[in-house]
């Protein structure tokens, strides 16, 4: 997909699509519906108790990631399987297609992986002349279309069902219908056969266990499950901070996973795959490798950013944001949208490329309540304004004029008195019945789309002595 | 002695309701003064800062800070008709001053003692029912930076709830941003005008004639977008509506 650098544009391509606005707001309504309903269930309180529980073990963990990282990879290790830490994107993709090219591999199969996109791997793979299949139902619809993920738990939320129906019939032998059913047996039908030939499988992590170096893969479709097992090859993409130290800690994270992406009581599969077949099993790879993603992690440890690290990916805080569902995920222009993009894309990729993202939210602090690790999206958007401002020094010239203005003016009574007395009196041209509809910039950006109330006739400060005549002193 | 009460606070009357809406300073004013409160106006009173603190500007918004400090350094409490701008003393004040103790020390003291305006009558003064009397169907939208920042939810609908002859309607998403978001409702006022859209489409749908609200900037955004609409639906402040009917602790 082309990369259009203006968010400004590319937010107005969104606005500019109801089909695609309307696909979101009722993706978005129904997993969030979902997911109140599921902590109405488990009860608030108790609902505020695993999300502690959770942020801890995640806190916990980001803490010591030195020495989970060493134990995990020990593991993998142990369990006859290979690990590559790649520091950058680039590393791992080339870790993943030199392997490729050694296997000799045509068909690739992938399960649904946020780091696989965020490395722009299928690209790379298919340089080499593989076919790379996408196996989630999302993700297979995207790669049809040509497009990247607009949702981090539902890929093609931004698609309705006569789309869908478009972009299989386009590679379908028989006319397919517009009815769910039928559309998704068409994809089973036409995934399953592409399983039997894979020649590397590919899958995300949820979450890697560093005391056994088992793999979770959490899918309602069973496509992950179906690749751990049937892949000769499994290659293995995570980011380095997806760790959980032991199984039980798994337990928590799970429950409060699934309740939090979709409002389920657990993901439907939740698949442990851990090395390579024993001789005795009849089901898993010959060869396992595990790629260990930094591309901009480790940097923000011990940062103020640290703990954007917690994120388990689950989505909810993009479903909880008002911005989200009325532009839906591409106009964020990375990988990663919403609250959680709007601190990521600007960490990983840079406050220049993507600052104006920690703009693109109304610090509404509706994803802070959403997310069930409890990380403070909405103190770091500030922070990422205050570094953009002060850090980096690339305010725009206007507002650092206007916010010294300000706080000269607003710092003195006196001053600002006169100012809003001097605005009073020349506000008259604009005022019609107490209200102002029309006007010069910059109060043009608000009357756009609302009217705004004209500065008092008497400001409120001018009628308190009059207030207050009966009171003594 | 208007109010007669022993209670002190000073009123900390915030830019937006000074220079734009001065009749909620009024009902506030009365109100508290009925409620047996002895109120104050501190000279020297501007901003609290929210605007230059959101768009990340905290060395100047610091310097307005500090004199908003030092202006209710003697008051007993300090009470505001603004969830957002209470809530920008609660979490912006002490964040602004991470680096500098004394002023850190200076600011957490500051917060201690100032509430926004339901929040103090219904835990200050342990009132619930101001005497009002209003006889209309009213809902009322939940400003999100007095709840999940403050933490104040229930107290201006309990408030509003005991006043005499209302006919309180629950909003659907109440706590649905309204779009407003300082700057964000003029540099990206087209996203803004879709959330706030979506808010008026919920207001009008309870068929309320009346919208209370605790924050003044989105009730200025959600009634600049219904008079633009052409909707009749008058926007009020929780102080409005109890300062209606004069009620049985009018003096």
């Amino acid at each position: 997909m082309h990369f259009e650098p203006s968010f400004q544009k590319r937010y107005h391509k969104a606005l500019s699509d109801p089909a695609m606005i309307k696909a979101v707001k009722n993706g978005t309504g129904r997993l969030r519906g979902q997911r109140a309903a599921s902590i109405e269930a488990v009860g608030p309180e108790r609902w505020m108790a695993f999300r502690d529980r959770a942020e801890a073990i995640r806190l916990h963990v980001i803490q010591h990631l030195d020495q989970y990282l060493e134990q995990l990879v020990d593991n993998v290790l142990k369990k006859g399987g290979h690990v590559c830490l790649a520091r950058t994107g680039e590393e791992a993709v080339q870790y993943i297609t030199s392997l490729a090219q050694k296997k000799n591999a045509k068909s690739i199969i992938k399960s649904k992986s946020m780091v696989s996109e965020e490395i722009h791997l299928n690209h790379q793979l298919e340089k080499l002349g593989c076919e790379v299949i996408e196996s989630d139902l999302g993700e297979y619809i995207i790669q049809l279309a040509g497009e990247t993920p607009s949702h981090i738990i539902a890929p093609a939320m931004h698609k309705n069902r006569n789309q869908v129906a478009d972009l299989f019939n386009a590679v379908s032998k028989k006319k397919l219908s517009t009815e769910i059913a039928d559309l998704c047996g068409f994809a089973r039908e036409h995934l399953r056969e592409k399983f039997l030939g894979i020649d590397i499988g590919i899958t995300g992590c949820n979450f890697a266990i560093a005391d056994s170096g088992a793999i979770t893969i959490c899918t309602n479709e069973g496509n992950a499950r179906i690749i751990s097992a049937l892949s000769p090859t499994l290659v293995t993409i995570m980011g380095m901070e997806r760790i959980l130290p032991s199984i039980e800690d798994l337990a928590v994270m799970l429950s409060l996973l699934a309740r939090s992406a979709t409002g389920q009581k657990l993901t439907v599969y939740n698949t442990l795959s851990t090395g390579v077949r024993d001789e005795n099993e009849l089901d898993g790879p010959q060869e396992f490798h595990l790629v260990i993603v930094d591309n901009g992690r480790s940097k923000l440890l011990g940062t103020k950013y640290e703990k954007v690290l917690n994120c388990i990916r689950c989505g909810s805080c993009l479903n909880a944001c008002p911005v989200y569902r009325n532009i839906g995920g591409h106009a964020y222009g990375w990988v990663y949208p919403g609250p959680i993009g709007a601190v990521l894309s600007p960490l990983f990729q840079g406050i220049d490329k993507f600052g104006e993202l920690a703009y693109a939210t109304t610090l509404c602090g509706a994803c802070c309540f959403a997310c069930p690790v409890k990380i403070p999206l909405h103190d770091m958007l500030y922070a990422l304004r205050n570094d953009k401002v002060e850090l980096e020094n690339k305010g725009e010239l206007a507002e650092n004029i206007a916010y010294k203005g300000w706080s000269a003016t607003f710092a003195s009574m006196s001053r600002y008195r006169f100012s809003v007395r001097m605005a009073r009196r020349f506000q008259f041209p604009l005022v019609k019945a107490g209200k102002i509809a029309y006007g010069p910039p910059p109060i043009s950006d608000w009357l756009k789309h609302r009217d705004m109330p004209a500065l008092s006739d008497k400001f409120f400060h001018e009628i308190w002595p009059e207030l207050n005549k009966d009171r003594k002193e | 002695m208007i109010g007669g009460g022993n209670l002190k606070a000073s009123l900390f009357i915030t830019c937006i309701a000074d220079l734009m809406y001065a009749d909620v300073g009024k009902s506030m004013v009365r109100v508290l003064k009925r409620n047996g409160v002895d109120l104050d106006f501190p000279e020297g009173q501007t901003c609290c800062g929210q605007p230059a603190f959101s768009s990340g500007y905290y060395k100047e918004t610091a310097v307005v800070a500090k004199k908003v400090i030092e202006v209710f350094e003697k008051s007993e409490r300090v009470v505001m008709p603004s969830g957002s701008c209470a809530a920008m003393i609660h979490h912006g004040y002490p964040t602004l001053f991470d680096n500098d103790p004394k002023w850190k020390k200076r600011a957490e003291e500051f917060v201690a003692k100032t509430y926004e305006f339901s929040q103090f009558i219904v835990d200050v003064l342990g009132i619930q029912d101001v005497g009002a009397t209003f006889n209309k169907k009213v809902t009322y939208h939940s400003s999100c930076h007095m709840t999940r920042l403050l933490g104040v939810e229930e107290q201006p609908k309990i408030l509003l709830k005991n006043v005499k002859g209302i006919d309180f309607i629950e909003l659907p998403f109440a706590f649905d941003c309204c779009g407003f978001g300082g700057t964000f409702s003029m540099k990206m006022k087209d996203i803004s005008a879709e959330i706030v859209d979506e808010k008026v489409d919920h207001i009008i749908a309870t068929g309320a004639e009346v919208l209370a609200g605790s924050d003044l900037t989105c009730l200025m955004n959600i009634s600049g977008r219904l008079s633009r609409r052409g909707s009749r639906i008058k926007v009020m402040h929780v102080a409005q509506v109890l300062d209606q009917g004069g009620g049985k602790n009018a003096f």
